[in-house]
């Protein structure tokens, strides 16, 4: 395939995109629960510092949603432009989930957040942690949309061909398809590794800074908690979906693990280059027997290899590659978080070191995030809906020379706005939440709040 | 007689379009008049479209969202017509949402960057829309004479935008700002009549389907309505503000509520010109109208959904009704 043509071109835009738009729903999903919690906790106590802590992370918070906003309508547009042989072949499944997400959380989540950001002394208390939850209630919503549509493209089910057309059978098959359930809890799994990395980071680039202060080692403790509860769930959880994945996606597995020829007692390769020319693995680093011992508990089982698949079968390098970072860095964030238990034990003050660390992971989530993403639709590859949709035949028409251009102009919006977001983010949390404003009405409003909670 | 489901679907998707236009059409106008405001006066603006701004570019998706679901072979057709103006305003969006959070959190020459380029992106965003909206009404009929009609739609939205954010200014604002956003809305509401006046003798000579609509006798008188209607509603905000710039007494939503008489006018004129075509002269709402299955399974959720989207956005409305602080809008 030429590198520069019309699909090539379609597709490096559409996965420009929808990476850039990744990033920030990934943080807002189990930021906004965090919120929550921060939430209740001054409507609990009415201490001033989890208001504060609150609101400065309300800004982290209504940054990030912004820019998944605007990258969220972009997706909304592209679908249809880039893609218009997917909208014609399965729009009535596609569709509906899309259309669902909108009706269903986009206006939710909003609306309060508007609430939610200027409303605190305009309406009471429990209204305000209303709308607090509200919002984390609508972007989990979205989540739940967005990876039921994503896992119907991955493992189709429930549809049927009624007057020519692919339209939706049985919609509870098409939502609950089978790989739906483990893809949402790793997906939120992931969103809360993400969002707790991120606010144990910048509380630590805080109190590197400012050592005294308290708020911001409070939210430390609170990342670094989540994190270290998180991750073997995560690795669970993954372990769980991979085993589906082998089910129902089994080419997806041999990209992953590189077995390239069907056989008995396969070993796990650990490192290797895979070589796509000669269909075979260089400098390859294996465990004997390993992959059929993981993946069907057997040290002689017989797995499927690329082979089985031709023609059909994914690219192994990137798919290789990409999980190994997934994986590399899910077992760092494991080392990372239970380290930063032990050392916090007991209320011991955080060292320098472990301050750099976290700083240094801050968004170590979305690496791991990437990371899967890139395997798990690179892997679903030549398909775009598995079994019903080839990806070159989805492509529209749209000429390269528009192609390019407007791939141009996103290339450098995207640079500039992920530039500006984390250096504003890092300055945000360099100066740490404000102290505690004068605020009794708005305090004892809390107060109460808590007390009806 | 079971119900005709596409014209169900047409009106659902034509309010979400109008919705759209009315709600990003004031925070957009609010973004374009940035350059006429000083630097605290821009905080207040800022502030005043704060809580909303986030909810009405939702609509935006929402009408594009039902667009694809219920005519997908017409989105296809449009967004591959369109694809560079919708490029260009998807890039002016994003400048705006991400400059609109930055400036808050910045200082200095940063904050100065971030105010340029949030009436920069809210600009680019208007005028891709106006193209659009020009091109979208002659079919997309190519040279140079319906390129210009474009241009020329694309300068009038412009001026309603402006019209619809000044007006909103005067609701929301008070003191020094106020009495610039009066001035700005009358030059606003002149723009809009000329760009109004010129559009509608263009479209007619531009396309046939809707001169033979618009001029046949007797139909005519009664369609008559809409522009004097139209013409009610721009003389009512040229009064009302002018009772305001006087200090006179007046309603603050007056000259706002004007200004959404005018847009809703003009609409409805459009999809009365368009109509039943969902692309112009090829391609009707029930040729182009997705599987029945689609189109209910949207529609059973839209229907239950909608009435509590409207009523919680009337909530936020009135939660922060009233004139806002000069604060920076934290």
């Amino acid at each position: 395939m030429d590198p520069l043509d019309a699909v090539a071109l379609a597709r490096i835009q559409f996965g420009l995109n929808i990476a850039f738009h990744i990033l920030f729903p990934t943080i807002t999903i189990a930021l906004a629960w965090i919120l929550v919690y921060f939430r209740v906790r001054y409507a609990r106590t009415g201490d001033g510092g989890w208001l504060a802590t609150y609101r400065l992370w309300t800004k982290v918070f209504a940054l990030s949603f912004a820019m998944g906003v605007v990258s969220g309508i972009v997706m909304a547009f592209q679908f249809g432009a880039n893609w218009p042989g997917y909208m014609n072949k399965v729009g009535n499944i596609a569709g509906p989930l899309l259309a669902y997400e909108i009706l269903t959380a986009f206006f939710l989540e909003a609306t309060f957040l508007g609430v939610m950001l200027y409303g605190m002394n305009r309406v009471p208390g429990w209204m305000h942690l209303g709308a607090t939850v509200l919002v984390a209630i609508g972007t989990t919503i979205s989540a739940f949309w967005i990876l039921a549509l994503n896992s119907w493209m991955q493992t189709p089910l429930g549809h049927v061909v009624a007057d020519g057309q692919i339209v939706a059978g049985d919609w509870w098959q098409v939502i609950f398809n089978p790989s739906f359930p483990y893809r949402l809890v790793h997906m939120m799994l992931a969103s809360g590794l993400t969002a707790s990395f991120l606010v144990a980071g910048l509380s630590a680039w805080r109190l590197l800074q400012s050592a005294e202060d308290v708020a911001a080692e409070k939210t430390l403790r609170t990342g670094v908690g989540i994190a270290a509860l998180l991750v073997p769930l995560q690795i669970l959880i993954g372990d769980l979906h991979g085993l589906n994945t082998l089910e129902h996606q089994p080419a997806k597995i041999a990209a992953i693990e590189a077995i390239w020829k069907t056989e008995k007692a396969v070993p796990l390769v650990l490192l290797a280059i895979p070589n796509d020319e000669k269909r075979s693995n260089d400098f390859a680093l294996e465990i004997p027997k390993g992959a059929s011992l993981i993946l069907k508990h057997d040290p002689d089982a017989e797995l499927q290899g690329i082979d089985a698949f031709a023609p059909d079968t994914p690219p192994v390098a990137p798919v290789f590659f990409a999980f190994r970072v997934m994986v590399g860095t899910g077992l760092l964030m494991l080392l990372l978080s239970w380290t930063g238990v032990w050392t916090l034990r007991r209320g011991a003050r955080p060292p320098r070191w472990l301050l750099w660390a976290f700083a240094g992971f801050t968004f170590s989530g979305w690496v791991a995030t990437l990371a899967g993403w890139l395997v798990t639709e690179i892997g679903r590859q030549p398909w775009l809906v598995t079994g019903v949709l080839r990806t070159q035949d989805a492509a529209g028409a749209t000429s390269e020379a528009a192609l390019g251009a407007s791939l141009t102009g996103y290339v450098i919006t995207y640079g500039l706005m992920l530039g500006a977001y984390t250096v504003v983010l890092t300055h945000l949390a360099g100066q740490g939440s404000a102290p505690p404003e004068p605020n009794p009405a708005g305090a004892a409003a809390g107060a109460a709040a808590g007390a009806a909670v | 007689m079971t119900p005709d489901l596409a014209l169900v679907f047409t009106v659902l998707m034509g309010l979400a379009i109008l919705a759209y236009v009315v709600l990003d059409g004031y925070d957009l106008g609010v973004g374009m008049l940035m350059p006429a405001a000083t630097e605290r006066e821009q905080d207040s603006m800022v502030a005043s479209i704060g809580p909303f701004w986030d909810a009405n570019e939702t609509w935006l998706a929402l009408g594009v969202g039902l667009l694809l679901v219920g005519f997908p072979q017409a989105y296809g057709m449009i967004l591959g017509a369109l694809y560079l103006p919708v490029a260009v305003m998807l890039i002016g969006l994003m400048f705006r949402g991400a400059a609109y959070e930055l400036r808050i959190k910045a200082e200095g020459w940063h904050r100065e960057l971030w105010n340029w380029l949030f009436w920069f992106g809210s600009f680019l965003a208007s005028l891709a829309q106006g193209l659009m909206l020009g091109r979208y009404i002659t079919g997309f009929e190519p040279g140079f004479g319906y390129l210009l009609f474009a241009v020329l739609v694309a300068g009038g939205l412009c001026g309603g935008y402006v019209l619809l954010g000044a007006t909103w200014l005067v609701m929301k604002t008070e003191g020094k700002l106020r009495r610039k956003a009066i001035g700005w809305a009358r030059w606003g509401l002149l723009w809009v009549a000329l760009g109004v006046a010129l559009v509608s003798v263009a479209t007619p000579a531009a396309s046939e389907t809707v001169r033979d609509k618009w001029f046949d006798f007797p139909r005519t008188l009664p369609l008559m309505l809409l522009p004097a209607a139209s013409v009610m509603a721009g003389i009512g905000v040229w009064r009302a503000s002018g009772r305001l710039k006087r200090g006179e007494h007046a309603p603050q939503w007056a000259p706002f509520a004007g200004a959404v008489a005018i847009y809703v006018l003009a609409f409805v004129g459009l999809a009365y010109s368009l109509f039943p075509y969902v692309v112009m002269d090829r391609l009707t709402i029930w040729e182009a109208a997705a599987h029945p299955s689609s189109l209910k399974a949207v529609l059973a959720v839209a229907l239950v959904v909608l009435p509590f989207i409207v009523a919680y956005t009337a909530f936020s409305y009135r939660v922060f009704w009233g004139k806002v602080g000069s604060g920076t809008g934290e």
